[in-house]
């Protein structure tokens, strides 16, 4: 059952009580200070009104510095402490734990596609499992959209050509709003949705339901996409390997031929996809060919799960 | 010359700038700064009540959850228009084309603006801008949002971009233009004795929106022709299909779009300045602070726009660094505040309309400025990015500071402009009107934002209706409370008492001049001898100035 | 300050001004500013050229090597000339020499016509390398999409300046009739300062745009 409170969402995540206490806290802190401002206005106004037509204020004699410096200073030092409160939370919340589980979604006018871990798909519905670190990374086929949770206070833009991510670790079971929240085109309001948090055990038996359609998993299809897009003809491991090898690619530090060293994530191996020549792995030829315009954003999300499922042993033999 | 009594109501004189010459043309030709600000008053009208119609057809539209009353294509273009309207055709200009063009030369002692001609394309300008959007907006308008991200608008919306692109774009010279007449004017036309630190902070503010005017604008001029660029030929600059990367249009259209929100404010900021003053009867505390104030808050505009940017991909160091800046921005604003609430300690305050309006002002924009400090604070934004809690944001500052700032202006002003006195105890009422409609209307939107109801949605889910209902209760009210200033105003132009040349009993170099002004304003240049807001020394004396 | 009344003036002083010092630089101060906001204008282009050619290098190269770099070269001697010719011009108004000005201006609009048929010369041949973005654009590259964002930004970035170069030659054709009939003086040149600042400006233009087009990536064939 979806919850409504007065003055907050749903608090379904440790981090949604975080940002709660910081936003009342500074709430109040501007409450104080607009009452401040409006009682000082109003008895000023009433102590100090003209009693007579040709009456003048007076000027305060000596200087306005140290008032000024006090009503300066004192704001700036407030507003620093929840500058560095709100950057702490903004740092967690944009680090995801490493046992996170990864989600994908894609968006596009008008609907969410999410893909569990394990390829199960759903439409505009998120499925978690209570207290597990759910990780998602997300893109957009069309237009910028916005993946928005209010009851775990999280949100980002989900981006064409790119991946954004987020992350909640929801703490509380029930079913939550899901909100596109940047301004996508006729259906905007529309592009809504459930993110419904389970028992582990619930989410588990959820998961391998699915009906009669016997799902292949992601890594499955992403197998056969790499051989079918003749990936396997140049990243292999025998001696005429003209590409580097892929397993724990995922994670890695990686040095390119220009010198620069960058960590393979997500959008790492997205780009070397669909721009190859960008970054290039020292040692190697600029000669893979861009797969830009082959592959849909899903496709590709199907390859970077089977690349991070290989092992050493698997990519020994020749595919 | 004294500031004390109101002067007794003086015989009308003879000529003035508004009966000096008749005639359609004399008018659409004219050079003078005054009737351009007349000009300027009638066009920046038209758009505001067109803007407030879509607005009030959002909020009869919210009032219900379910996108019952247009369809969402109507819809979306709706809150596309108003925002269009609202910011490029009336919150930018009016303030400073209605009351900077008027007022900057006389309270500085000049006999125009430095650019005469140059301020009649301006207002030329601004019309042909407004009527390529008008055409637009005949003809379906658009719906991209006012913010015209991309790629929404290069490649996937039919609607009518180019047009409305076009209509900014030539705006914005407008724009330009009137910021450079102000600059130069304020260099180099001030009367002998006028020292920058003895003008009014009417000017200051004006002189500092008119460096961000300069500066900023160009860069939306060339973020619209890049749009235009791509949605014609398809050539991949925003788009990634094509090569491009829509963020960098959210950095090149922020990069103006946030400076321009300095634009609305400053002037308003002057504004209030003035009235304080004035229905103090005391000089604005802490002059120097509020005169630099000023220009900080132009100079730190342009260095914060990413915080609309902090959900969209950016880096979490490039984050804090806009965070922190964003913070800085709000410390001027913060010490202006402080220091018109102290300008009323020991003054003498009077509970006239205008002063009705700055205390207004100082509550609201507080309260806007506050929840600014708010949302520049990363893990809150995080929360409310998009979401109801920044429209109220933005309306509080732009409708409850910015808005109300002008009509604060209008009713001071008024009697030198027209020469007339509008109708007392009804200004009065639409102030309260207006006052209590708008927080009716916006207060319950921070609520809303909060439990997270996103913006731009047409539908909604029924537990945010009760909210709903009440916002568009009190935008009814606020409608109201608009149409009376219209409806007086008007009605005074013909049936006002006329007016003293100094009916507030202010210290000012405009309350010297007869109402309305002559044509040249001074006969004579007068020299300046004396600071801003001297009411304290009323024997000081300016070198005659006969009307 | 006596008013110049022994002889007509270019710009005689306006009604609101109190001295012919207070509108001279008044006039100076408005083309700074009118400057100030052509350097920003440009320069929004300039920075999504720099972004794109720090995130695409190769392309951007590849596609630079297109470009003639002996016809760009003559080009950036040609508007230098144009600069100087200009500041000739000035020279002679503030002396008040009205053959000379005339000479000068025309010479730079020679110059200047010089500089805008090498780029008409330019385009062309582009045109027929199919090297325009649109529709027909082709180009063997490894990247051509983003090879084609840098013809679409060379275009842009040449085409804006071209047109800022059209609009000064108007300016100094519309010189050159007061300047003939010996309006300008010692008191009063200030038109031509401010189309010689205008046209400094479009040349300075052209000196960022020449490496950053032409240049990059020519380490020696």
């Amino acid at each position: 059952m979806l919850t409504s409170a007065p003055f907050f969402p749903p608090r379904a995540s440790a981090l949604a009580r975080e940002i709660d206490f910081l936003f009342f806290t500074t709430l109040g802190i501007a409450v104080v200070f607009s009452t401040l401002i409006a009682v000082l206005l109003v008895t000023f106004a009433v102590k100090f009104r003209r009693r007579s037509p040709s009456e003048v204020g007076r000027e305060m004699t000596g200087s306005t510095l140290p008032l000024e410096l006090t009503w300066t200073i004192i704001p700036f030092l407030i507003m620093m402490g929840v500058f560095a409160w709100g950057t702490k939370i903004y740092f967690e919340a944009s680090r995801p734990p490493a046992n996170a589980k990864q989600f994908w979604v894609v968006g596009k006018q008008w609907m969410w596609k999410i893909e569990h871990p394990d390829g199960k798909r759903e439409i505009n519905e998120l499925h978690v499992p209570i207290n597990v670190p759910i990780k998602i990374t997300l893109t957009s086929e069309d237009v910028i959209h916005n993946f928005a949770v209010p009851a775990m206070r999280v949100k980002a833009d989900v981006v064409p050509g790119r991946y954004t991510t987020l992350w909640f670790e929801a703490d509380r079971l029930g079913t939550f709003h899901l909100f596109c929240s940047q301004y996508c085109g006729a259906e905007h309001s529309k592009m809504t949705g459930k993110v419904v948090v389970m028992e582990p055990t619930e989410y588990e038996k959820w998961l391998a339901s699915g009906g009669a359609s016997t799902v292949q998993t992601t890594v499955a299809t992403g197998e056969q996409l790499f051989a079918a897009k003749a990936c396997n003809t140049c990243h292999r491991a025998d001696s005429t390997a003209r590409a580097p090898m892929l397993w724990g690619l995922l994670g890695r530090t990686v040095k390119l031929l220009d010198g620069q060293t960058v960590v393979a994530d997500e959008s790492y191996v997205r780009e070397s996809i669909l721009n190859p020549a960008a970054k290039v792995v020292a040692g190697y030829q600029p000669i893979m060919p861009t797969f830009k315009g082959q592959l849909s954003e899903e496709e590709v999300i199907q390859l970077i799960n089977y690349i991070r499922s290989l092992k050493a042993a698997e990519s020994e033999s020749a595919r | 010359m004294s500031a004390l009594p109101t002067d007794p109501v003086a015989p009308q004189p003879k000529k003035n700038y508004l009966n000096a010459e008749y005639g359609v043309f004399s008018w659409l030709l004219t050079r003078d700064h005054k009737r351009i600000a007349i000009l300027y008053l009638f066009s920046v009208s038209i758009f505001f009540m067109l803007g407030g119609l879509m607005a009030v057809l959002i909020r009869m539209e919210l009032a219900t959850p379910a996108g019952d009353l247009v369809e969402p294509d109507i819809y979306n273009r709706l809150f596309t228009m108003h925002g269009v309207l609202m910011i490029f055709f009336f919150l930018i200009p009016a303030i400073p084309a209605v009351l900077g063009n008027f007022l900057i030369p006389i309270m500085i002692g000049a006999k125009d603006l430095a650019f005469p001609k140059i301020n009649l394309l301006s207002w030329y300008l601004y019309v042909a801008g407004g009527l390529f959007t008008l055409w637009a907006l005949i003809h379906g308008g658009v719906d991209t949002g006012w913010t015209f991200y991309a790629p929404l608008s290069t490649t996937y919306s039919n609607t009518w971009v180019l047009p409305v692109g076009i209509g900014i774009f030539i705006n914005g010279f407008s724009s330009i233009l009137t910021g450079l007449n102000f600059i130069v004017t304020i260099h180099r036309m001030r009367a002998p004795g006028m020292t920058w630190f003895r003008m009014p902070l009417f000017v200051w503010s004006h002189y500092a929106t008119s460096l961000i005017q300069v500066l900023g604008t160009p860069v939306l001029a060339i973020t619209v022709l890049l749009l235009a660029a791509e949605r014609i030929f398809h050539v991949g600059i925003f788009d990634p299909k094509l090569g491009g990367d829509p963020v960098l249009f959210q950095h090149l259209f922020w990069f103006y779009s946030h400076p321009a929100v300095y634009i609305m404010i400053l002037p308003a900021m002057g504004v209030v300045s003035e009235l304080i003053a004035a229905f103090s009867r005391k000089k604005v505390f802490g002059y120097h602070f509020v005169a630099f104030a000023s220009v900080a808050i132009a100079v730190l505009g342009f260095l914060v726009w990413a915080h609309h940017m902090f959900v969209a991909g950016i880096s979490v160091y490039a984050a804090t660094v806009f965070s922190i800046l964003s913070m800085l921005v709000a410390v001027p604003s913060a010490v202006k505040v402080f220091n018109w609430t102290a300008t009323l300690y020991k003054g003498s305050v009077s509970w006239e309309t205008p002063m009705l309006y700055a205390i207004g002002f100082i509550g609201l924009f507080t309260i806007g400025g506050l929840t600014g400090v708010m949302l520049a604070t990363l893990g809150i934004d995080i929360h409310v990015h998009d979401t109801y809690f920044i429209v109220a944001h933005f309306h509080y500052i732009m409708v409850g500071g910015a808005i109300m700032g002008y009509l604060g202006g209008l009713h001071y002003w008024w009697p030198k402009i027209t020469g007339k006195m509008y109708p007392v105890f009804l200004s009065k009422l639409s102030a309260l009107v207006i006052f209590i409609g708008f927080n009716v209307t916006f207060a319950p939107q921070f609520v809303l934002g909060y439990l997270g109801m996103p913006r731009r949605y047409h539908a909604y889910p029924e537990e945010f209706q009760v909210l709903n209902v009440m916002s568009s209760a009190g935008a009814t009210i606020l409608g109201v409370g608009y149409l009376m200033p219209l409806l007086y105003f008007v009605w005074a132009m013909r049936y006002g008492k006329d007016a003293p040349a100094n009916p507030w009993g202010a210290v000012g170099l405009e309350w010297q001049i007869p109402s309305p002004p002559p044509t040249e304003n001074f006969h004579e240049i007068p020299v300046v001898t004396h600071d801003a807001y001297e009411y304290e020394k009323p024997s000081l004396k300016e070198a005659p100035v006969v009307g | 300050m006596s008013a110049d009344t022994h002889h007509e003036n270019a710009a005689p002083l306006a009604h609101h001004f109190e001295s012919y010092e207070q509108q001279r630089e008044s006039a100076s101060l408005g083309m700074w500013l009118f400057l100030g906001q052509e350097i920003m204008f440009f320069g929004g282009l300039f920075m999504v050229y720099i972004l794109y050619r720090w995130m695409y290098p190769h392309a951007f190269a590849e596609a630079s090597n297109m470009l003639n770099v002996q016809l760009g070269t003559f080009n950036t001697a040609v508007l230098i000339g144009s600069s100087l010719t200009m500041a000739l011009a000035v020279r002679a108004s503030q002396t008040g020499q009205s053959r000379k000005i005339v000479l000068f201006l025309i010479l730079t609009m020679i110059l200047g016509t010089t500089f805008l048929g090498v780029k008409a010369f330019e385009y062309h041949h582009k045109w027929e390398e199919h090297l325009i973005p649109g529709s027909s654009f082709a180009f063997e590259g490894k990247d051509p999409a983003h090879s084609q964002m840098f013809f679409f930004l060379y275009f842009a970035m040449t085409g804006l300046h071209a047109l800022h170069m059209i609009v000064g030659l108007g300016l100094l054709a519309w010189l050159c009739f007061p300047a003939w009939k010996g309006r300008f003086s010692a008191e009063n040149h200030n038109y031509v300062e401010g189309v010689g600042l205008y046209w400094h400006f479009v040349d300075i233009v052209w000196i960022f745009l020449f490496p950053l087009l032409y240049l990059i990536g020519r380490k020696g064939a």
